[in-house]
This record gives structure tokens, C-alpha cells and sequence, in this order.
């Protein structure tokens, strides 16, 4: 993925953390998002290993050797914020506090199952959160390339890979557009500029459903 | 009040050939340094540890892996430590994997006097296999039994010499879980007070889950802020 690519995603996430919204956002690209998300927003992150309220990473000189997010990087909170344990921490995300998780994912398939753990024989690191952040956060958005590395459809009609949950996730945007799970399948609510419906149907594993003319994002 | 002051040497001393381990900590902040290190240094073999992750290379349980004390290692996230997955995939090391929030559930209800929990995460997942499951009104649910330990290693910013803790930020974590849920919880604390200067409110573990209490002398560059290119 090119940095552009990869920049437009992020943007284009942002845009959905609503103003007073509780989110967790996943290691890696979601965890990126929150630098994208405008001045007019203010969102409370919540971090499984036991923080509400973090703000941006901390500067290495500035770092806290007891603070950090659950991908390891040292951070920063904002006022408001609170500490708990990891009972607690899950008890959020279980009971349905998170209004939105962003997570990434190896597969997608047209009914909303995730896989996103483990690759059995060759990448087998443990489900940590996910799972839970899967089947409970109230809204559940993927961030993901369009297709693998290998140029496969991550986008599938029934995943192949063992699940992290089934039927939770709600939408997917991904380096070519921003497509919807429905009750129909997979359908396309906007491309990137200079990205065609054709190539997005080429590149997705399932029938992709057009009901309108999908919008432009720049 | 008893005073539960212990030096490290006899703190650890009880943990024998075979025993369950329960490690505080999520990444660095709250790993028990000093008590893993003192591990090390006696050396009981076959352990069962049961901790989030497995840290890192060099760092925290790593040490216990690398000296091949550890048996079985329960966690839900092992993906930062290279020697875990290496011997997990070459055998020996066995690994059960939890969803994190049922790891700290497990825990929290062996420390609660509660035989196991009932949930519905993992359902329809790898994690669901061998798992007892029933139905709770209508919704296909888990049954997870409790987890407990023979002993349990906890990091504390403070406690005193009745093993009232208190932690710090992200180190709290699943320390005060695991506090409560093994035979012998034994806690390095960076500061140890008198009793009567921690408030009674602002206790995170209340002493009576706390039987050793081993104070800090030096806060080695072990729990120094980890600076990645």
C-alpha cells in the first residue's frame, strides 16, 4: 500500500468517531486514526490494558514507564481520564460501552465474520482483546487493504482462516473504498478517487451490491 | 496487623518443581522484575505460568522461557516474543490461549470463591473447542473454569507491611486479579510504607489477599521506559 493510499485511509476512517463517542482502536493502522480525527472531536479511547481518556503518544523523553496502550507505546491521557484493571477493562468493552472498535483483519466474508488472529502453522499470537472487541463493541469497522500481499481477496464469501467472531463486522474500508456488510452481502458505499467500481469488484471475493451510485472520496 | 515483610530469597523459596505461577503485568508495567529474577536464580523446573504475554525478548518472562522453566504457559497474546512462538511450534512449550477479558474473568473468579464463569465470547471460534457449552436462555454460552495458582507475582508502586497495595497507571492491569486468586501472593513493592499512610480509600488490593511483601532496594533499568527504534 502506497502512503498515500495508506493516508486516505486514515483520513477516511477519522471521519467516523462522532464527537463524545467511547473507542477502541486496534494495534496498528486503527491505532493511527486518532491523529487524523478533527479539532471539533473529542472521543474517549479506551485501551483494554486498563485506561479510558488516552490522548496522543508520548514523546520518548516524556514517556511514563507505567503508562502505555495495549500495543506497548508509551501515551499520554487527557483530563478525565481513569486507570482500572483488567477485569474491569473488559467488563467496558462486554457490556457494550464501546460505541465503535476498529480492528484489522486477514479475512472478511459478506455476513460480517472476522478473522483476524491466527494463521494456523504460521502466525499464531493469541486472539488477546479482539474477540471481545468483536462481538461486543456497538459498531465494529475493519481497516484493511483490499487484498493481501499475495493480491487475494481479503474481502471472501465464507473465511477460510479460524474466526475471531462471527457475523460482527458492520463496515470496511480499505485502501480502495469504503464498503458496507449488509443483509445482502457486501455492498460498495464509496470509492476513492480514481479507484472504479470495476477494479473493486475484481479485487473483492464475494458479489459486491451497488444499490446507488457509490459517492467520491478525495 | 501482621507485618508480612519478607526477604526476596524466602519469599520465593516455596515455589517448587511443578507449581502454578501467576505473573502481574501487561507488557513491561507491572511485571515483577526482581521476583522473576530471584525465579531464575533458584530454578524450579516444569512451571505453569499464567500472565497476559510473554514480554519480550530479554525481558520479564522471557527469562524463565529462556532457561526452559516453563512447561505450559496460559496468556492471550504471545505475538511480542519470538522465543515463545519458536517453542510453542516446536513443541515445548504448551501454550492455552484465553480471549484477555476471559483470562482476567478466570482469574477474578478463583480469587472471588467462584468455581468458573459463563459467557458467550468465543462462541462459534477455535477457543470454544473442549469447552462445555449450555444454553443460557436462549443464547449458546461457554462454561470457563476459574483459574488459580499455587502463587502469585505481583508489582506494586506502593504497599505496606501488611500488604495494603497500590499501583500505578497501566501497571495495575491484572495484578490485582491475580492478587487475589493464588495459594501465596507475594508482591515487590517500590516504596513500603508504615502502616496507617496509605488511605483506607485509596487501597487497590486490601491486604488480607497479600501473604509476602518483599521491598525494592533498587529499581533496576529492567523497569526503565523500553526505547524502540
Amino acid at each position: 500500500m502506497s502512503s498515500d493510499a495508506r493516508e486516505m485511509m486514515l483520513r477516511r476512517a477519522a471521519l467516523e468517531l462522532n464527537d463524545g463517542d467511547t473507542v477502541n482502536l486496534g494495534i496498528g493502522l486503527p491505532t493511527k486514526v486518532l491523529a487524523h480525527v478533527g479539532p471539533s472531536i473529542t472521543v474517549c479511547v479506551h485501551s483494554e490494558n486498563g485506561v479510558a481518556g488516552m490522548g496522543r503518544l508520548a514523546e520518548n523523553s516524556a514517556a511514563d514507564r507505567n503508562l502505555i496502550d495495549a500495543g506497548g507505546n508509551y501515551i499520554t491521557t487527557l483530563a478525565g481520564a481513569s486507570y482500572f484493571d483488567s477485569a474491569v477493562s473488559f467488563a467496558i468493552i462486554r457490556r457494550g460501552n464501546l460505541d465503535l472498535t476498529m480492528l484489522g483483519a486477514f479475512e472478511v466474508a459478506s455476513n460480517g465474520d472476522l478473522a483476524n488472529w491466527i494463521i494456523p502453522g504460521k502466525f499464531t499470537p493469541g486472539t488477546g482483546g479482539a474477540m471481545e472487541l468483536a462481538q461486543k463493541a456497538r459498531r465494529v469497522i475493519v481497516l484493511t487493504t483490499h487484498v493481501d500481499k499475495a493480491g487475494k481477496p481479503k474481502l471472501v464469501e465464507q473465511c477460510t482462516l479460524p474466526l475471531t467472531a462471527q457475523r460482527c463486522v458492520h463496515r470496511i474500508i480499505t485502501d480502495l473504498a469504503v464498503v458496507d456488510v449488509s443483509s445482502g452481502g457486501f455492498e460498495l458505499v464509496e470509492l476513492f478517487a480514481g479507484v472504479s467500481v470495476e477494479e473493486v469488484k475484481a479485487k473483492t471475493g464475494a458479489p459486491l451490491v451497488i444499490p446507488h451510485p457509490p459517492a467520491i472520496f478525495n | 496487623m501482621r507485618n508480612k515483610l519478607t526477604e526476596i530469597e524466602e519469599a520465593i523459596a516455596g515455589i517448587r518443581d511443578g507449581m502454578s505461577i501467576m505473573i502481574g503485568g501487561f507488557g513491561m508495567p507491572g511485571t515483577p522484575f526482581t521476583l522473576l529474577d530471584e525465579l531464575v536464580r533458584q530454578a524450579p523446573k516444569n512451571l505453569t505460568i499464567i500472565k497476559n504475554d510473554a514480554n519480550e525478548i530479554g525481558m520479564g518472562i522471557d527469562l524463565l522461557l529462556k532457561a526452559g522453566l516453563v512447561e505450559k504457559l496460559i496468556a492471550s497474546h504471545i505475538g511480542l516474543n519470538a522465543r515463545a512462538v519458536e517453542q510453542m511450534n516446536a513443541g515445548r512449550l504448551k501454550v492455552e490461549f484465553n480471549s484477555q477479558g476471559i483470562l482476567a474473568e478466570r482469574i477474578r473468579a478463583a480469587g472471588a470463591g467462584l468455581l468458573g464463569i459463563v459467557t458467550d465470547i468465543g462462541v462459534g471460534t477455535m477457543l470454544q473447542n473442549g469447552k462445555t457449552a449450555i444454553d443460557m436462555d436462549g443464547v449458546t454460552a461457554l462454561i470457563e473454569p476459574a483459574l488459580k495458582a499455587d502463587y502469585a507475582l505481583i508489582h506494586a508502586v506502593q504497599a505496606d507491611t501488611f500488604g495494603n497495595l497500590k499501583f500505578a497507571a497501566t501497571a495495575r492491569n491484572f495484578s490485582p486479579l491475580m492478587a487475589m486468586a493464588a495459594g501465596t501472593t507475594v508482591v515487590e513493592a517500590e516504596e513500603i510504607v508504615a502502616l496507617g499512610k496509605l488511605a483506607p480509600d485509596e487501597i487497590h488490593t486490601p491486604g488480607p489477599f497479600v501473604q509476602k511483601v518483599v521491598g525494592l532496594r533498587v529499581i533496576s533499568e529492567a523497569y526503565d521506559v523500553v526505547r524502540r527504534a
